[in-house]
């Protein structure tokens, strides 16, 4: 019965903290002054037809170095968690073969997924989308791979490597900011190119290819040590 | 139109919700919490936000789902085991 009365106490109290939230919404006419400046600038500085994605990746680049750094710590924590035993790895576990439709569609389907997360990532500067959008394609593609032949093995090595170079160049091209731009993460340490072509916008593709690698390979290791986990 | 359109969306995301709670079975649980991410892309979509709107299909309805399947798949194995 206490225990009752404190949680309603506990929910009137966030209530009432939240109401004001919804009543003293006011919409807003114009932009303020640091979305106006990103707004009217952003395209001639950086050379990205996606504001968005020229945001996220200079402007708030060290946001989403933390980001790419909170995922490779869940990646870490998962793989750490649910390690194979020695013991289980010596007994080899009988899974079901996957159906005739799911191998012949894969190998169909795989390539062409892993192809269209390789373009989102690398047109991550003119098209909604980028690294972390490419990178879970990928890590879906990979997926598909896995419900199909349950029994096949991942290469860890080649993950791993290109895990930790992508996240290491990314670091590098951010430093490198430092000495050949205005700072940490600038992309204009190279030429920024005719606006809306591929290869344009300074450093940006490159940055977003290295974010989309790094974060599909993570994904994948994540579902790697999801699905051969003997827990 | 798109307000009305956002509005049912809305409605439906949290039937959705209320669904994933109240489920008796986890399975139908973890893919009515995928519904609620794809119903939640497209209102990302409509407010003109596709950056968004394919991280959310993506994650939330896609690879999260799977997590929590192969999870679940997990956890049930174990009950059998330590049942018989």
């Amino acid at each position: 019965m206490v225990k009752r009365f404190l949680v309603l106490l506990v929910l009137i109290f966030f209530t009432i903290m939240i109401i004001p939230l919804i009543t003293d919404v006011q919409p807003q006419t114009e932009l303020n002054s640091l979305a106006k400046k990103y707004v009217k600038d952003g395209s001639d500085e950086l050379g990205g037809a996606n504001l968005v994605t020229s945001v996220i990746v200079t402007y708030r680049g060290l946001d989403t170095l933390g980001e790419v750094a909170v995922l490779f710590i869940a990646t870490a924590g998962v793989g750490f968690l649910l390690r194979r035993r020695k013991k289980a790895l010596s007994k080899p576990v009988k899974k079901r073969e996957s159906s005739e439709i799911l191998q012949t569609g894969t190998l169909l389907l795989m390539p062409l997924i892993l192809l269209f997360g390789v373009y989102i990532f690398l047109h991550g500067h003119l098209t909604p989308g980028g690294g972390f959008q490419g990178g879970v394609v990928i890590a879906s593609g990979i997926l598909l791979s896995f419900l199909a032949r349950p029994q096949s093995e991942l290469n860890h090595t080649v993950l791993h490597t290109i895990e930790s170079l992508s996240g290491a160049f990314y670091i590098v091209i951010g430093v490198l900011g430092i000495y050949l731009a205005a700072g940490f993460l600038d992309n204009r340490i190279m030429p920024l190119g005719d606006f809306g072509r591929l290869f344009s916008a300074g450093a940006i593709p490159i940055i977003y290819s290295l974010i989309g690698l790094k974060v599909g390979s993570e994904l994948v290791g994540i579902l790697d040590s999801m699905q051969r986990s003997e827990l | 139109m798109i307000t009305l359109i956002i509005v049912i969306l809305g409605i439906l995301m949290i039937a959705g919700a209320v669904m994933a709670i109240t489920m008796k079975s986890l399975l139908s649980s973890i893919i009515a919490a995928g519904v609620i991410s794809l119903l939640a892309s497209i209102i990302y979509l409509l407010l003109a936000a596709p950056d968004v709107a394919m991280t959310e299909a993506a994650i939330g309805s896609g690879l999260t789902t799977v997590v929590f399947l192969y999870a679940f798949s997990k956890v049930k194995a174990g009950e059998e085991d330590s049942n018989g």
